[in-house]
């Protein structure tokens, strides 16, 4: 099942990622500047929803830390900064990431996009974001990103998921308003949407 | 009643923001010099501070500054501090220490030496009760009519509540009406039970952190809170400036339930390090802070007596309730669950006793429909074991005992101001299909078992005596000023629409202003309490209808005639007789500004708040000024009432239960925004789901150390446990006390939802109490097995 597999994946890819502490502390720690560099360079150029992003990182910085607090990209929200809610998940080559829980260092070199960079350069709206608003999905509105970042992650890998399938692939998104079941309608309204864009092009 | 806007969906403005991540949620800002402040906490549940050495922190580079609680507004217990030299609970903020970054200021925390002396604490009401037991602070264990009370229970006294036998210990607080005995008398039915419902955190995903500055002289504030206009008096206050002197920012609050409602402590902490040190500060609040300062339901133990007539009616209610408050003023659930029920099941008689104590937890305050949720989870399966004795159907017994429009409620049996729960009930129970899933309650499947329940969830839903404030510029827009919170509900902009509606003009050519005391807000009440949309709704219409007569007067005195010969259509105004003599909106702005007075707002009604009357003078001359104060008439309470309807599947090997299906149904008047009202009933519902069965405070008893401080531990309901698919419905009848029909819903919804669950839980179990939330897994396997429970009902609150 496609939406196993996407799971998995991003499992994974929490797993891989997962080597910043699990504690509070890790908030400040991301900005730590009295250690040494070790061999890791600080000077990087990440590939950033489609740009190229000169940033000093720090060796254990997180990359919610870098994008939120040196690239200005404040859409990707700190719910926990430890792993537990998805606040601030971000796509990496496409899979869903929680960005508190993954190193700046390890996404050099690969594609990093956030809420921000899904609108399209015509300033329409992607079919997520629009499904998002037509389904009045977000309440109080701090989890949307994340969750609509999953959302997307989601699509790329299964255009076509069941209710079910979406449910699970979202369920690493904390919504504390319990807008669950408007995302999950925002889901199959945006797979529709897409579906039907593929079909026209 | 056919409305343009009213019961129409349509785009709330500040949405756009939020799904491309533009929104600004507090700590999104950044400004020029901005340093990072952190807070020290208490290690301790109760604890005296006796030195505090931070000279090693202050002479770090990167330190800035220290501010301790002789730098901020003093309060006096229990209000909760500021900053404290006398922590009350694991967490309380001591001081706060500033730096260039969060790291270095965290650095220098570790480097403040802190001598605390231990004081006496408790985590567990009854255990301050007991004879000689500890109180949570000098001044006493006990605060009902605003005082601090020292009470000491007899060693008998507390074996007998723990015990669940009838309470003899002699409440703070007493309210009761009719004859208790005759109810009880009249009864063929009485049942009595013991109960407890723990607190826990409201946990919104947004850490409350705070950006203050000053500039010009007057102190900036980016926070996080449900109200925007309510704020400005009480934060103002807490930073001891004048009302004019402070610029408040809430355009976006991530989450709030009831913890966000007025300024709490953190909000002001910025403002008085900004002014001490001379930099705009940003405090960043981390998960765990959140826990600590974010609020938490009140938690309950209790004993209640209820007496059933042969023909299901309740007779007579007697209901005593131990609160544990945490460690500041609240306390209002006991009596608000009491309200609940006199309303609910009309009781012939009915007896509150409550005994508000004060424990060394995380501070409590309102928590989505406080006091009335709590009980919906009690007193509902009750319901359902008199129901079951007397060969009754729950559906029908709460069919028999619903309020209509002539039930009264409270100790003073006052009036509402309608109510057709009954209508809720049988439009519930046949979408529902109820008589048909009743019948499949018990049926095994493997080792699961079905349980089918029914719900009910009451609130009062709506205030008034707020403002309005709407405005028409010469170019024909309209202006519509809420000073209501953006707390996630859309009630800023849904209630801005009965404006709209009254005015008769296109949502296309309407701006709504928001978000900050600098946008010209008016006095609007507190975003809480279900109450924004009957409120507001009167609020936004009182002031368009201002504008409507100012239109007419203006339309008159250019076009000849009376004003009452005008009206208004497609954004001009009219004279009846001849619809060729008109004005344009626009027109009739220009005409405003020319006028002055009180047609642009040099001068204003006298009834009209201070906050409301410096918006308008601020914008005087600036257009047509429409504002008033709601003073249209309420005849009593205004009831949100819901019913949920939830069939689930109890896993008998592990104890858990997974919900199948669920229905909620509104009487909340006239809807005003569909599916804004569909995410208020789900949401509500999803809530209903985690205190049922997850979300619980657990405190260690012999050092006050909280252990569920992530969410991990304190378990808000996620994807999966909650169904994918949940239906809703509404009665769209309208209330009569406001212009158009609405009332507020948004807790009731979740009481409706507990209940629901409660009840079907018991429903699977061939009708056991459990008379506790949350009931987890090992309740659920304890109760099968036969062992018992880890703790007695009333032995302790955070089992």
């Amino acid at each position: 099942m496609t939406s196993n597999l996407s799971r998995r994946r991003f499992i994974k890819g929490v797993i891989a990622s997962s080597a910043a502490a699990a504690t509070s502390s890790a908030w400040y720690s991301a900005a730590a500047n009295d250690r040494p560099a070790g061999a890791v360079e600080r000077l990087v150029t990440l590939n950033v929803n489609g740009r190229k992003r000169p940033v000093d990182v720090l060796p254990q910085e997180t990359l919610a830390h870098t994008l939120r607090y040196k690239l200005g990209l404040t859409g990707t929200k700190l719910g926990c900064n430890r792993g537990e809610c998805g606040a601030c998940t971000v796509l990496v080559d496409d899979i869903n990431h929680y960005a508190c829980s993954m190193l700046t260092h390890s996404v050099r070199g690969r594609a990093v996009v956030t809420v921000e960079g899904l609108q399209r350069s015509s300033g329409e709206l992607h079919p997520v974001q629009q499904a998002f608003i037509d389904e009045l999905a977000p309440q109080c509105g701090f989890c949307t990103p994340g969750q609509i970042m999953s959302a997307v992650a989601l699509l790329k890998d299964n255009p076509n998921p069941t209710r079910e399938e979406a449910r699970q692939a979202l369920a690493g998104n904390l919504c504390r308003c319990g807008a669950y079941d408007h995302y999950l309608n925002a889901v199959e309204r945006a797979a529709k949407s897409l579906r039907a864009e593929g079909q026209i092009t | 009643m056919s409305y343009l806007h009213i019961g129409k969906n349509f785009t709330p403005p500040d949405i756009y923001g939020k799904v491309t991540g533009r929104a600004k949620y507090a700590e999104d800002y950044a400004v020029d010099g901005m340093v990072h402040a952190r807070l020290l906490t208490s290690p301790m549940p109760h604890a005296r501070v006796k030195n505090i050495d931070a000279s090693e922190a202050m002479a770090m580079e990167g330190v800035v500054g220290i501010l301790t609680a002789e730098d901020v507004y003093p309060t006096e217990a229990p209000a909760p501090a500021l900053l404290t030299n006398e922590p009350v609970f694991v967490g309380d903020p001591i001081l706060a220490v500033a730096a260039v970054d969060e790291k270095t200021a965290e650095n220098a925390l570790a480097k403040i030496r802190l001598d605390l002396e231990p004081l006496p604490f408790t985590v567990d009401p009854v255990d301050s009760l007991r004879p000689n037991g500890p109180s949570a602070r000098p001044e006493g264990n006990v605060f009902s009519e605003r005082e601090m009370k020292a009470v000491s229970w007899s060693a008998d006294d507390v074996e007998r509540f723990v015990t669940g036998r009838e309470p003899t210990a002699p409440a703070a607080m007493e309210w009761s009406y009719g004859d208790l005995e005759a109810g009880f008398d009249n009864a063929e039915v009485i049942l009595e039970e013991s109960f407890v419902t723990t607190g826990y955190a409201h946990m919104s995903m947004e850490p409350r952190s705070v950006l203050s500055y000053w500039q010009n002289g007057k102190c900036h504030v980016h926070g996080s809170t449900q109200s925007q206009s309510f704020i400005v008096p009480f934060l103002a206050r807490m930073l001891n400036i004048e009302q004019a002197d402070l610029v408040f920012v809430a355009e976006y609050c991530g989450g709030g339930f009831g913890s966000k409602i007025g300024a709490y402590p953190v909000l002001a902490i910025p403002g008085y390090f900004s002014r001490k040190i001379g930099r705009p500060v940003m405090l960043r609040i981390t998960r765990e802070e959140e826990y600590y300062v974010g609020s938490a339901r009140v938690g309950f133990q209790g004993w209640i007596k209820a007496g059933f007539t042969r023909e299901g009616r309740v007779s007579a209610v007697d209901l005593y309730i131990v609160q544990d408050l945490g460690p500041n003023s609240t306390g209002g659930d006991a009596s608000s669950a009491g309200g609940a029920v006199s309303i609910l099941y009309q009781p012939d008689a009915m007896r509150l006793r409550d005994v508000p104590v004060l424990t060394n937890t995380t501070p409590r305050g309102a928590q989505r429909g406080p006091g009335q949720n709590q009980i919906a989870a009690v007193f509902e399966p009750l319901l359902d074991k008199a129901a079951g004795e007397l060969g009754i159907d729950p559906v029908e017994i709460r069919r028999l005992n619903a309020p209509d429009s002539n039930t009264t409620i409270n100790a003073d049996q006052g009036p509402i101001t309608s109510a057709y729960m009954e209508q809720a009930l049988v439009k519930g129970a046949e979408l529902f299909n109820w008589s048909e899933r009743i019948r499949r309650s018990g049926q095994r499947n493997g080792s699961k078992v079905t349980g089918i329940g029914v719900g009910q969830g009451y609130h009062s839903a709506g205030a008034h005596g707020f403002d309005g404030l709407v405005r028409l510029t010469p170019d024909g827009r309209i202006h519509l000023h809420s000073g209501v919170g953006n707390l996630g509900t859309y009630s800023y902009a849904a209630t801005t629409r009965a404006a709209a509606e009254v005015l008769k003009c296109n949502w296309e050519s309407c701006i709504i202003h928001r978000g900050s005391s600098d946008a010209h807000l008016p006095w609007s009440s507190y975003q809480a309490g279900s109450n924004t949309t009957f409120t507001h709704t009167r609020a936004n219409y009182v002031a368009a209808s201002d504008l409507l007569q100012k239109m007419k007067r203006i339309a008159a005195g250019e076009l000849g005639g009376e004003p009452e010969q005008y009206d208004v259509a497609d954004e001009r105004v009219f004279d009846t007789a001849n619809a060729a003599r008109s004005l344009t909106y626009a027109e009739v702005a220009a005409k405003a500004i020319e006028l002055g007075g009180e047609f642009s707002g040099e001068t204003y009604p006298e009834d009209i708040h201070e906050v409301t009357q410096r918006a308008v003078q601020a914008m005087a001359g600036s257009g047509l000024i429409g504002v008033a104060k709601d003073t249209l008439p309420v005849r009593g309470t205004v009831p949100g009432l819901t019913v949920g309807f939830a069939e689930i599947e109890l896993d008998l090997e592990t104890g858990k239960h997974e919900i199948v299906d669920f229905l909620a149904v509104a009487d909340c008047g006239t809807v005003v925004h569909p599916l804004g009202l569909a995410g208020q009933l789900r949401g509500g519902a999803v809530w209903g789901f985690g205190m049922a069965s997850l979300e619980r405070h657990v405190y260690d008893p012999q050092n006050g150390l909280p252990a569920n401080v992530g969410y991990y531990q304190t378990k808000p309901p996620s994807y999966l446990d909650v169904p994918s698919s949940m239906e809703w419905a509404a009665l769209d009848i309208a209330d009569p006390d406001n212009p158009v029909g609405a009332r507020g819903v948004g807790e009731p919804a979740m009481g409706s939802a507990t209940a629901a669950v409660m009840c079907a839980l018991s429903n699977a179990l061939g009708g056991h109490l459990f008379n506790r939330t949350p009931v987890t897994p090992d309740v659920v396997l304890n109760h099968l097995s036969g062992q018992g429970q880890s703790a007695a009902p009333l032995a302790i609150n955070t089992f």
